[in-house]
């Protein structure tokens, strides 16, 4: 299946490569560049490329890309599926999966590339297996090992592969046991030019940082399950319990893990935030143009806004921005012609805004579509669908752990049209 | 390397873990270490568990290379595979099976067969990884390999269900005999394979059932290919006979879905939830070529692909296709209204896509074809070239549909020659002015001038172009054109390009008549202005449609090596009895079987055994106790930042516990034990604070009892299923004697149930209805429309207070007593029945003993499922239970012909302290579970609901006028639940 793996950092260089079959020449990547020199933004290089002797797939995340090489057919979403889960394997190692972490680690990334595929087929992706085959990284391990001279690499070998959970390892002990949870949900929104919703969608996930000793069952139900549409599960939740009852009962992994995702489908409605006043106008034949914007919260149950951030990518024509912002920095890239406003908190007795005149190249006529505004922000203990964990509870172990949850609302892809 | 072969030569571990560590790195990076094989191999059999594992990484990269010393390690694997420990001897396995050396082939092959047989289902794992392996190094193996995998594929383990199958999809996927026996096996286990297998397995099976099981839309493809036999049969007679072989198909071949064919269907589907896009997709796929056809899944979602700027550009072009499929005349102005805003984007290739798309929907959507021309027409004074010359050449194809109409576009177009470079636009241009010369009699002939002028500077596309025009206009104008054309052919016939000069000297020949030239050229304005049918736009996706969906192949269009051919349907099934098992393991309940194997237990698959006695434990416990939860949940939530806050919260925690146990014993005082079971509409009315949240969690449930009824309505080809709705259809009648009248007086409704918003676009699906008046659709539509900028507040409902009835007076019962209520709550067991709370109280001295239901009389259609005997209620004791109660529906006696919507209209006063906002909506829902609908308009009330049994949407509308008259609107698919409704509404309402 998957011949070979190159990762390639932003500026063309293969840093990493690993091979679970014969070996294939890096010259194969030149295809990649060559695709990669067409397509304009990174974002835009087709996930899949084929050339004579090969296909390439990729996929872009923290600035690299990972180039997957196959010679025969596979599904491409398997493979994509797959090397996103590489990259969430080191992010789970490292932290992050930048570079340098990878370099830095470059033998444990290698034995853990060994262990996730045999011959190309997948065979450990899940990180509680990995872990107990391959230690992950610990500045004082790092210093021990140095010192002792031992090893990264499990001592005793690893269990949960053989177990009926594959997914967790056996034999967990902690002294204080604890399970959190959060829910975080993502609003996808596109606002027109009149502030009224063209579209809007609810992306949520809970994520579970899950401490426990033993083998605990959890269950956990909602207050409105009802709300949660296309749901995905973690393997780890049993399917049957969720259509007959909509609760949520699985034994969980050990440690951090994505427990569920769902959508608020478009159908239902969405409350959006915050809202945007803008004002932008190129005059024909000008020099000037008027760029306004103002950030207002709107349906927030009474919670704050913050982080928030505006971004715009504004046409070739404009050269330059005079601005003034009352609250928050801007910057413009002249090059990317992209004008970044971090704003931070709203308040909404103060409402931030951003205002002056764009410099714009004269001769040229005015652009044809006023910019995109996208917007970030964060909002704490609101979930923006009304989504309520009801009850959590343990079933297998004796003890009592402490149960935690969290609500986080951010905007995902939110764009307002002008 | 010398200081790395020293280091490696050494003694220590740690020296030599350091050399390794630098290797593995200089691999990783690409460099070639090959020279360092001899002093890495020998450190094969080092004890470091770390040293040996990453000597083996050393070893499978580069024993290809160095065949002959790779061989010095093989007896260290050798010994490996004997080793009591079945990890030691699954690695041995991996690494030797790695070792890509052609010599040591016999000894793989042994290893893999020996291992094949381990008694560790994980060894037997890597044996499947391995076969593959060995296939690719020496493919004489095949025929031992298969014996292999035949073996493997008879294990009864997850663990290696996902890894044979890759073996055999690589190595013998023709054997489709192979999977016969196991069919049943992989479909019960598919749910417990890890997710990477189970993409696998589904896509083998898919292409399995397309060789064993019949078309599922065979009748249907049957009719559809009948119109075109008629379109080839001349005469009447055949025709006719055709259109009896078409009634009497049906009934020749009734087709009945082979129960293999649904085990797959119904087992992959709950993977539709896996987190891994992989799976999702495979299951797509294969509902997409295995399962019954179903009409107009994908329009309620159209706006999920709206596209964005941020998006990368395959992701819009993947859209628009989308979007342009999904388009009907129903939605089009939306989508039109959104291709509007694509038009304007700075990515003007996008833009090129979306006025492609434009051309698609007006030629598949004949009203808008006009709108979209104009609309067109317009980007023709585009400043960008690409959207402009893009527009010329969809108007082209658009125009040619019904030029006559057109001709002041194409004098427009005519005008644009001047100015528009691009030769593919310039060429449609001159195609659209050459063949509808008859419009534009005086341009033509302009253009053609133009155009001879530049001719040598245009691109060749264009001078073909040229020539076609020149050509056309000869033979209808010649007068004008005659030394024009002669000059353009002259030129042509010195063009540097052989395929104009050929088309010069072709078209001379044709259009002027000399000696030589034969009886052709009489026909030469026939053979130019010939009527052309239009051209289809068609998706650039089209062709693709003979690849498995979602493979290489198909996102390509093009078979990548190893691709698989997914069969097309048998005409007659093969043998079914092929799957079935001798031993028939699998076909007993799955969970007796799985308890015999306490090892690999699977986690999923006995859950369908057990399922049953867990539901019905469950149904009972949480109502109680859910109340008292949510408390502790709730204090415990966002307190995780710090750990003094932690401590706070759970001595909170345990505060609340006190409390609430505290408050239940008080209850408990106060109706002396009211036992654990205690109706919780009680709970409900003491903690006013309660209420509202267990309403909701009420209103909740009561979805997932609708989607789970829809899941069942979904698979409604099982008889039992579409035999319930058969009969509903047939009328009951209304009267209702015995004890029951109460509760049937009631039913309308408890009948009705909160319908989340989420149903709004079936409204526009379901068939419209005659009866329904237009002001009713225009509503509809515009409540589709404008949801999303409705505040969101309205979504959850409240209910009023459950109302609670006298079933027996203790008098009448000699001291029973027994009330009930509708608790708006979904009944478990069965989602189709309407669940009755009630309760039973002793007021007698003695104890009751023995309460239970005696033989219902029931009307026909009706159940019931009562609840569990009460063995003894002691005097002065409470009991209660819910019991369900399917009422199924009275209905409309022409239902069967009469489908979609009755309008009931009623008008009403209302009296003085009824006209508040919150009065009114209390009363309804009252009255019924309606679902409060949000509205624009002060005055008016809209609420929703679905009905229990037979999902019948219900709506109604209250508009309130001057002076307290009303207007009470219901439109209801079921008329008679529609006028129980008014009538009990306006009873509320009035009273």
């Amino acid at each position: 299946m998957i011949h070979s793996l190159f990762l390639i950092n932003s500026s063309g260089d293969i840093f990493l490569e690993k091979h679970w079959k014969s070996v294939v020449s890096r010259s194969v990547c030149d295809y990649f560049f060559e695709a990669q020199e067409k397509a304009n933004e990174s974002e835009n290089v087709p996930p899949v490329i084929p050339t004579p002797h090969h296909f390439l797939i990729s996929v872009y995340r923290d600035r690299i890309f990972f180039v997957a090489v196959i010679q025969s057919e596979v599904p491409p979403l398997f493979v994509i599926e797959f090397l996103h889960r590489v990259v969430d394997t080191f992010q789970d190692y490292f932290g992050t999966c930048s570079e340098v972490a990878i370099k830095d680690n470059v033998v444990v990334v290698y034995e853990v590339l060994e262990e996730m595929l045999d011959n190309g087929f997948p065979l450990a992706t899940e990180s509680n297996i990995l872990k107990e085959l391959i230690r992950p990284p610990t500045i004082l391990r790092t210093v021990v090992n140095t010192i002792t001279g031992s090893t990264n690499v499990g001592d005793h070998l690893p269990t949960g592969q053989l177990s009926v959970v594959p997914w967790r390892r056996t034999g967990v002990r902690y002294a204080n046991n604890e399970a959190y949870f959060d829910v975080v949900e993502e609003i996808d929104a596109i606002i027109d030019k009149s502030g009224s919703t063209v579209f809007a969608e609810i992306q949520g996930v809970i994520d579970a940082c899950v401490k426990l000793t033993g083998m605990p069952d959890l269950t956990l139900s909602f207050m409105n399950p009802r709300l949660l549409d296309d749901v995905s599960f973690h393997p780890c939740v049993r399917f049957k319990r969720w259509e007959s009852e909509r609760i949520l009962s699985f034994i969980p992994p050990d440690g951090n893990f994505r427990l569920l995702s769902y959508h608020v489908s478009s159908q239902n409605l969405v409350a959006i935030p915050v809202y945007v006043k803008h004002n932008i106008s190129f005059r024909d034949g000008s020099s000037m143009g008027r760029f306004e914007i103002t950030v207002g919260p709107k349906q927030t149950m009474g919670k704050t806004v913050e982080g928030t951030v505006v971004t715009s990518q504004l046409p070739k024509v404009v050269l330059n921005m005079n601005l003034t912002s009352t609250q928050g920095n801007y910057t413009f890239d002249p090059v990317t012609k992209v004008v970044s406003w971090d704003i931070g908190k709203i308040n909404p007795q103060k409402l931030p805004s951003l205002k002056g005149t764009m410099s714009l190249q004269t001769g040229t006529p005015k652009p044809d579509e006023n910019p995109n505004i996208n917007i970030q922000f964060k909002i704490q203990q609101l979930a923006i669908s009304g989504l309520k964990v009801n009850r959590l509870d343990m079933y297998g172990e004796k003890y009592k752990p402490f149960k935690g949850i969290k609500y986080m609302t951010k905007a995902g892809k939110f764009q307002v049209r002008t | 390397h010398d200081d790395l072969k020293e280091m490696l030569d050494s003694n220590k571990d740690s020296l030599k873990l350091e050399a390794m560590k630098r290797i593995v790195a200089m691999i990783a990076r690409g460099k070639n270490t090959s020279e360092l094989f001899p002093a890495v191999v020998k450190n094969v059999a080092c004890k470091n568990i770390e040293v040996k594992k990453l000597v083996y990484v050393y070893l499978v990269r580069y024993a290809e290379e160095q065949q002959d010393l790779a061989l010095l390690s093989i007896s260290t694997f050798q010994r490996g595979l004997k080793d009591p420990n079945q990890l030691i001897r699954a690695s041995a396995l991996r690494v030797l099976s790695s070792i890509r050396v052609t010599i040591i082939v016999p000894i793989m092959m042994l290893a893999i067969k020996e291992a094949a047989s381990d008694m560790s289902p994980y060894v037997r794992k890597t044996a499947a990884h391995a076969i593959p392996k060995l296939y690719s190094l020496d493919q004489d193996q095949k025929d031992q390999l298969i014996e292999v995998i035949e073996k493997l594929l008879a294990d009864k383990t997850t663990l290696v269900a996902g890894s044979v199958v890759m073996a055999f999809e690589e190595v013998c996927p023709e054997r489709i005999d192979l999977i016969h026996k196991n069919y049943r096996k992989l479909c019960n286990l598919l749910i417990d394979v890890e997710e990477w297998g189970q993409v696998v397995i589904i896509n083998m099976l898919t292409r399995y059932a397309r060789t064993q099981f019949l078309n599922p839309n065979h009748n249907e493809s049957l009719l559809e290919e009948n119109p075109d036999k008629t379109f080839y049969g001349s005469d009447d007679e055949e025709s006719k006979q055709e259109e009896m072989d078409t009634a009497l198909l049906p009934k020749r071949k009734p087709y009945v879905m082979d129960p293999d064919h649904r085990l797959l269907l119904r087992n992959t589907k709950p993977l539709l939830q896996s987190r891994n896009a992989a799976v999702v997709m495979a299951v797509a796929q294969l509902y997409f070529h295995l399962a019954p056809k179903a009409e107009g899944m994908f329009e309620p979602h159209l706006k999920s692909f709206y596209i964005r700027s941020t998006d990368p550009t395959q992701i819009k072009v993947l859209k628009l296709e989308v979007m342009t499929n999904l388009a009907s005349e129903t939605n089009i102005s939306i989508i039109l209204r959104e291709f509007q805003t694509y038009i304007k984007s700075q990515d003007k290739d996008f833009v090129a896509g979306t006025i492609q798309a434009i051309g698609r929907c007006a030629t598949n959507i004949d009203e808008v074809r006009d709108t979209c021309l104009n609309g067109l027409v317009q980007l023709l004074s585009n400043r960008d070239e690409l959207v402009m010359a893009e527009s010329v050449v969809v108007i082209k194809k658009l125009l040619q549909m019904q030029p006559s109409q057109h001709s002041d576009i194409i004098r427009h177009m005519a005008k644009l020659i001047d100015n528009i470079m691009v030769p593919m636009a310039r060429a449609s241009i001159l195609w659209l002015i050459g063949e509808y010369c008859e419009h534009v009699p005086k341009i033509a002939p302009d253009v053609l001038r133009k155009m001879a002028k530049s001719f040598t500077n245009e691109e060749d596309i264009v001078k073909l172009q040229i020539i076609n025009l020149a050509a056309k206009l000869y033979l209808t104008n010649s007068k004008q054109t005659k030394l024009l054309t002669q000059y353009v052919l002259n030129l042509a016939k010195y063009d540097q390009n052989y395929d104009i000069r050929d088309r010069a000297r072709f078209i001379r020949q044709l259009i002027v008549p000399t000696e030589k030239s034969g009886v052709l050229s009489k026909y030469a304005k026939k053979l130019f202005l010939a009527q052309k049918p239009a051209p289809v736009l068609e998706s650039s996706f089209k062709d693709r449609d003979h690849f498995q969906l979602g493979s290489l192949s198909h996102l390509l269009n093009s078979k990548a090596g190893g691709y698989q051919e997914l069969p097309d349907w048998p005409n007659s099934a093969p043998d079914p009895a092929v799957r079935n098992v001798e031993v028939s393991e699998w076909t007993k309940p799955s969970g007796r079987e799985k308890r015999k194997e306490k090892v690999e237990k699977p986690f999923y698959s006995d859950s369908e055994g057990e399922s049953e006695p867990t539901e019905s434990a469950d149904s009972e416990s949480p109502t109680a106790s859910e109340s008292e939860s949510m408390s502790e949940i709730e204090s415990a939530s966002d307190s995780r930042s710090d750990k003094e806050s932690d401590e706070e919260t759970k001595s909170d925690n345990e505060k609340n516990k006190k409390k609430a146990r505290k408050e239940k014993s008080k209850k408990r005082d106060e109706s002396e034990d009211s036992g654990q079971s205690e109706g919780e509409e009680k709970t409900v009315k003491k903690r006013k604070g309660k209420e509202e949240s267990s309403s909701a969690s009420s209103s909740s449930s009561s979805t997932s009892e609708e989607s789970s009824s829809e899941n069942s309505s979904s698979e409604s080809e099982e008889d039992s299923e579409s035999d319930t709705e058969k009969k509903s259809r047939k009328k009951s009648s209304t009267a209702k004697p015995s004890p029951r009248a109460l509760e049937a007086k009631q039913k309308e409704i408890s009948l009705l149930d909160l319908d989340d918003f989420s149903s709004s676009p079936t409204f526009q699906t379901s068939p419209s209805p005659n009866t329904s008046s237009k002001s009713l659709n225009l509503d509809l539509q515009g409540l589709t429309l404008t949801d999303t900028t409705v505040p969101s507040e309205v979504v959850s409902p409240s209910l009023g207070a459950v109302k609670t009835y006298e079933l027996l007076h203790r008098i009448t019962g000699e001291g029973l007593s027994v009330e009930y209520c509708f608790n708006r709550r979904p009944f478990s067991p069965d989602h189709t029945m309407v669940s009755v709370q009630m309760q039973f109280t002793n007021n007698s001295e003695t104890e009751l003993k023995n309460l239970r239901i005696g033989e219902p009389k029931l009307q026909a259609g009706m159940r019931m499922q009562g609840f569990k005997d009460i063995a003894i209620l002691q005097p002065g004791q409470v009991a209660a239970d819910t019991l369900g109660i399917d009422f199924y529906q009275l209905l409309n006696p022409s239902a069967g012909k009469l489908m979609g919507m009755n309008e009931i209209k009623e008008k009403l006063t209302l009296p003085e302290q009824f006209r508040s906002d919150q009065a009114i909506v209390q009363r309804v829902m009252s009255i019924a579970n309606l679902g409060r609908v949000p509205c624009g308009l002060d005055n008016e009330y809209r609420f929703a609901a679905r009905t229990v049994s037979g999902g019948a949407l219900v709506l109604v509308t209250l508009v309130t006028k001057d002076g307290g008259m009303a207007q009470l609107t219901i439109n209801c698919e079921k008329m008679v639940i529609g006028t129980m409704l008014v009538k009990d509404i306006m009873q509320a309402l009035t009273q």
